[in-house]
């Protein structure tokens, strides 16, 4: 009984639940401290996922039924508030009372999106048809894609990197997954509005998963999608609520001005707040990015500079739902082979005594 | 021969000579480099009370150093010493030769080694009060001398954090202005010791060395050493940073008379740069050094300016924030003599074929908002509402066509490509009929206040926000949050506006206290200005400001210009809104930042609806 190991997973996103099932498979007692009372992160707002058009519920789904079949114990509703370090172990706190004794801890507390106000220029949160990212999976969800006028939108452009790439708004790191999210939601629309227009606005395409670069080609080509390079300058608000871009074609070099009934957002991913701050009274390290960092990004990408603590999923870094489930199950054997060695150095320790203590004799 | 006259006067007479002539033509000739027009306001200025009105100021500044006692009294209490001491010495020794020896023309070193020639303290007219006064006052500047000491050896108690360096005729000069007083001291008391006269200091100190000194034998070497130390100075003056005594002197006359830099380097600005006297107050005061730069700094720009070694990098690496200026106790024009050395070091662009053919709108009111209005399109949408509940008739010029102001081409030192859009702006302006510009942008508040010539008023929007709610053609939307302002750099400090903004703002919701106001604030880092610093440094900058900003732990932070709330928005932790948001009550959707959260709660809503079915 006292040595099964316990393992505390904080974020029930995709990778809190995958790590859990994982941990749970190789014999570990796991609680699951998500902040909401939902399990399911982001995903949970997402209509469909690229690259595959599945629906997110449906995936989501099947990882809460696999959850469901372990004994992970699944605690919603909880905010840790402080950790301590009782020699091995690690000590939570939830407000004042202490939470549960852990022998590690795995962060997988995900992303926040850009808040795209800070992006002034686009009105968001000014002009009533400008929406982000997120808002057109919510529209898409309840399956009505209106403007703020109540009518069908014929064009809608979407805008790439917003709050990503941008030394103005402070974050230089790509967000990765906006591209070809948008070229999903590109796709989404033409599918459920078969007369509207659709523009992309990009600097780079980024397509870095298996088959995103034949699904952006599927969007150009089956879908009729356009592709614009070029960053919007600036957005302004027509009489009739429309919105007018401002842009430069930079693969013509021709300036360019554009109205459109809709105008979304691609906002990029930034730590989330629990991440922040967990990681600060953890004392973890965070890199550049502002994201955890990781003991070492190609062989000891789930390890911190914390004994104890691993990281997992998106709180690292952003990455879409099949790498964070790499993430996950990697971090699982992070966790696994940290908590087995530690016993099994202690043996090889005193095997080297032992060793020692016998050549010495020998000599 | 000389009436009173020995050899060892000579390398006092010497200098002071050499300094009279060579001030004489140095100001000469800048005088000449003013340059007509500003010529003409001398001309004009001198015979009025403005002359008047910068003798005072001489006396307060040059001689008691008001300003710097502001700022830090022991270091003003150390200049006052040094300078209005050793004026006091000079003048009341004229006075004591004049009224013993009663002949108008006995010569200056007569006043100067007056003990020397007069040993035994004559009786005249009040002469005991005489002695005792110049005894004081050498004990005076024996204090101030001792603090220049401690001062160079450990800043910290100034409430400066760094001193000046040192070149090499400062430092020549620095030695005998050190050495001056103690020679002085060791002669006067020497001889009162050889002659048994003296007075509380020179008297005292006089009998006590005559205890175990051949003060007789001493005392001829010591007026020497006084006399070299003297002119050591006189000679070093030019050429060190002293140089600011005289030319502080001729400066305050000119400012009263009402010269300007202007944009060229004049014989104005020459007066201005060879006035600092490197005090360095500046330095804690200019963010650069938040943003790890020390080169750049106020101070040692200008002494680069001084010594013609300001290159490219430093003459663009300025915020142009003016918090130097406003602490420095000479008020130099710091921030346009940086601006001088920036003239033609970008080419300038010609080609202009890309503005708009425009035609003016009639209207009473043109409101303007500018490149970084365009960039913060919640202040437009603000001002919109606001004027629409006034009934004004307002015509938001560059609302679908803009052109810049030319500020920011001014301020790279592209002055020609800067006129260029003034003259198409201006045309703009004037054929609209308008009474009255209003501009949200303080960058471009400056420009058309100082380089239109428009002939009509020109307000910043917090100005004209407060002029209506007055004339309760608005009502400011009651917010109940606690608001810090923040003072932009060219609304404030460039243009004197801090109360109406702040009026603005308690006229609806609650200013809260912040570290540094008003002419204190600091820059947020964004400044179109510097052409210099990286992005890295500039987060240095917005970091501590925003730090000074939320201290106070407000709801949101306000501002009245478009490129802080721009620069704010990186990182600001809280909402960062310009006046018109608050007073035209659209701020909602930033105080829930959350309209995200809003749309986020929907979400889940709709999330879980479709797991069910
Ligand atoms: C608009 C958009 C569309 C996307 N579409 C796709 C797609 O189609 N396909 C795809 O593969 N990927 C997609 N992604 C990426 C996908 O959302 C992420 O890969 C995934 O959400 C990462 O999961 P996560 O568990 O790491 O983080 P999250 O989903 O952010 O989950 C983190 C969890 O931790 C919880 N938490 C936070 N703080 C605390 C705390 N202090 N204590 C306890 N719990 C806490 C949160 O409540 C949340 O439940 C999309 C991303 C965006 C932005
Ligand atoms: S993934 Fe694409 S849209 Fe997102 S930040 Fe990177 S380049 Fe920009
Ligand atoms: S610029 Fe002004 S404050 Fe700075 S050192 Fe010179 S005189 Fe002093
Ligand atoms: S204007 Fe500002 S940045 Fe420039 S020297 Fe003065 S204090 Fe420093």
């Amino acid at each position: 009984m006292t040595n099964i190991k316990k393992i505390a997973v904080l974020g029930g996103g995709v990778a809190g639940m995958e790590t859990s099932i994982q941990l749970n498979r190789l014999g570990y007692q796991v609680d699951l401290i998500e902040i909401e009372d939902k399990l399911g992160g982001h995903v949970r707002n997402w209509y469909k996922l690229f690259p595959d058009h599945k629906p997110a519920d449906e995936f989501l789904e099947k990882l809460i039924s696999n959850l469901s079949a372990t004994d992970v114990q699944i605690k919603t509703s909880i905010q840790i508030n402080a950790f301590l370090r009782k020699e091995k172990k690690l000590c939570l706190f939830d407000q004042a009372c202490e939470f549960g004794v852990y022998d590690a801890v795995v962060v997988a507390t995900g992303f926040d999106l850009f808040e795209a106000y800070r992006k002034e220029e686009y009105g968001f949160g000014i002009y009533k048809n400008v929406i982000t990212s997120a808002g057109l999976e919510t529209m898409f969800l309840g399956k009505t894609i209106k403007t703020s006028g109540g009518n069908v939108p014929k064009r809608v452009g979407l805008v790439h990197c917003v709050g990503s790439r941008d030394e103005k708004c402070g974050n230089l790191h790509c967000s990765k997954v906006c591209c070809i999210t948008a070229v999903k939601q590109a796709i989404t629309l033409r599918q459920m509005l078969p007369n509207t227009e659709v523009f992309c606005f990009y600097m780079d395409m980024r397509m870095f998963g298996p088959s995103y670069e034949e699904l952006y080609r599927e969007a150009q080509e089956k879908w009729a999608v356009r592709f614009i390079r070029g960053r919007i300058s600036e957005a302004a608000q027509n009489a009739d609520e429309t919105i007018l871009i401002k842009t430069e074609d930079t693969l013509t070099g021709r300036q360019l001005k554009m109205n459109v009934d809709l105008l979304v957002l691609m906002v990029g991913m930034l730590p989330s707040k629990g991440t922040t701050v967990i990681g600060k009274k953890t004392g973890l390290d965070f890199g550049m990015n502002r994201f955890l960092k990781v003991k070492d990004e190609h062989y000891h990408a789930n390890e911190t500079n914390q004994e104890g603590i691993f990281v997992a999923g998106s709180a690292s870094a952003p990455m879409n739902i099949s790498d964070t489930i790499s993430h996950a199950r990697a971090a699982a054997t992070a966790v696994d082979h940290y908590l087995k060695t530690t016993d099994h150095e202690r043996f090889s320790e005193k095997n080297n005594i032992r060793n020692l203590e016998k050549a010495l004799h020998e000599k | 021969m000389m009436k009173f006259y020995d050899p060892f006067i000579l390398p006092f007479v010497i200098g002071l000579y050499f300094i009279f002539a060579y001030l004489g033509i140095k100001f000469a000739v800048m005088l000449i480099r003013i340059g007509k027009p500003e010529r003409k306001k001398i001309a004009k200025g001198i015979f009025s009370v403005k002359t008047l009105s910068a003798v005072k100021e001489v006396f307060l500044e040059a001689l008691l150093h008001k300003r710097i006692f502001k700022v830090n009294p022991m270091l003003g209490y150390m200049h006052m010493s040094l300078a209005f001491g050793w004026f006091l010495l000079i003048l009341f020794g004229k006075i004591g030769t004049l009224s013993y020896s009663r002949d108008f023309f006995n010569p200056i070193h007569y006043a100067i080694f007056f003990k020397y020639f007069e040993p035994r303290d004559p009786a005249f007219f009040y002469s005991k009060t005489y002695f005792l006064l110049m005894d004081s006052f050498l004990l005076f500047i024996l204090s101030g001398l001792t603090l220049a000491i401690v001062k160079r050896f450990r800043t910290r108690i100034f409430g400066m954090k760094k001193t000046t360096r040192l070149r090499f005729f400062d430092r020549m000069a620095l030695t005998s202005l050190w050495l001056i007083f103690p020679f002085r001291l060791l002669a006067e008391s020497f001889t009162s010791g050889a002659f048994q006269s003296g007075h509380f200091l020179s008297g005292t100190l006089g009998s006590v060395f005559a205890g175990f000194l051949p003060v007789e034998n001493l005392m001829y070497p010591a007026w020497w050493a006084y006399s070299l130390a003297l002119g050591f100075f006189f000679v070093s003056l030019p050429f060190s940073r002293y140089m600011h005594i005289p030319t502080e002197m001729l400066l305050i006359f000119l400012r009263k008379w009402g010269l300007d830099t202007g944009t060229k380097m004049s014989g104005y600005a020459e007066a201005q740069v060879l006035s600092c006297s490197r005090c360095g107050i500046c330095i804690d005061n200019c963010q650069l050094k938040t943003a790890g730069e020390t080169q750049a700094n106020p101070v040692y720009f200008i002494q680069a300016l001084r010594n013609q070694q300001v290159n490219p990098a430093l003459a663009m690496n300025c915020l142009q924030c003016g918090r130097c200026e406003e602490i420095c106790p000479v008020k130099i024009d710091i921030r346009q003599l940086r601006l001088i050395t920036r003239q033609h070091l970008t080419p300038d662009q010609s080609d202009y074929h890309y503005l708009p053919v425009e035609q003016p709108v009639k209207a009473d009111v043109i409101f303007f908002g500018g490149c970084m209005t365009h960039l913060t399109p919640g202040i437009v949408a603000a001002m919109k509402k606001l004027v629409a509940e006034s009934g004004e008739k307002v015509w938001f010029m560059d609302e679908q066509e803009s052109v810049c102001c030319g500020r920011p081409q001014l301020l790279a030192g592209e002055a020609e490509s800067a006129m260029r859009l003034i003259e198409h702006n201006r045309q703009l302006i004037t054929g609209s009929g308008a009474k009255l510009l209003v501009t949200s942008c303080p960058i471009c508040l400056t420009v058309f206040v100082r380089e239109y010539n428009l002939g009509i008023e020109v307000l910043h929007h917090s100005q004209y926000l407060l002029r209506l709610t007055r004339s309760q053609k608005i009502r400011p939307k009651p917010a109940l949050l606690k608001i810090a302002y923040h003072d932009p750099c060219e609304l404030g400090r460039g243009n004197a506006i801090y109360e109406e903004p702040r009026q603005l703002i308690n006229s609806s919701a609650i200013l809260v206290k912040t570290k540094h106001e008003k002419q204190m604030s600091l820059c947020c880092g964004g400044s179109l200005g510097n052409l210099q610093l990286n992005a890295d440094q500039q987060n240095l900058i917005l970091d501590e400001t925003l730090q000074s900003l939320t201290a106070a732990n407000p709801d949101i932070i306000a501002t009245s210009c478009p490129l802080c709330k721009k620069t704010f928005q990186k990182s600001s932790p809280v909402p960062v809104l310009d006046i018109a948001e608050i007073a035209a009550g659209t701020w909602q959707h930033y105080i829930q930042p959350a309209s995200q959260n809003q749309e986020k709660a929907n979400i889940h809503e709709l999330a879980e609806n479709q797991l069910m079915n």
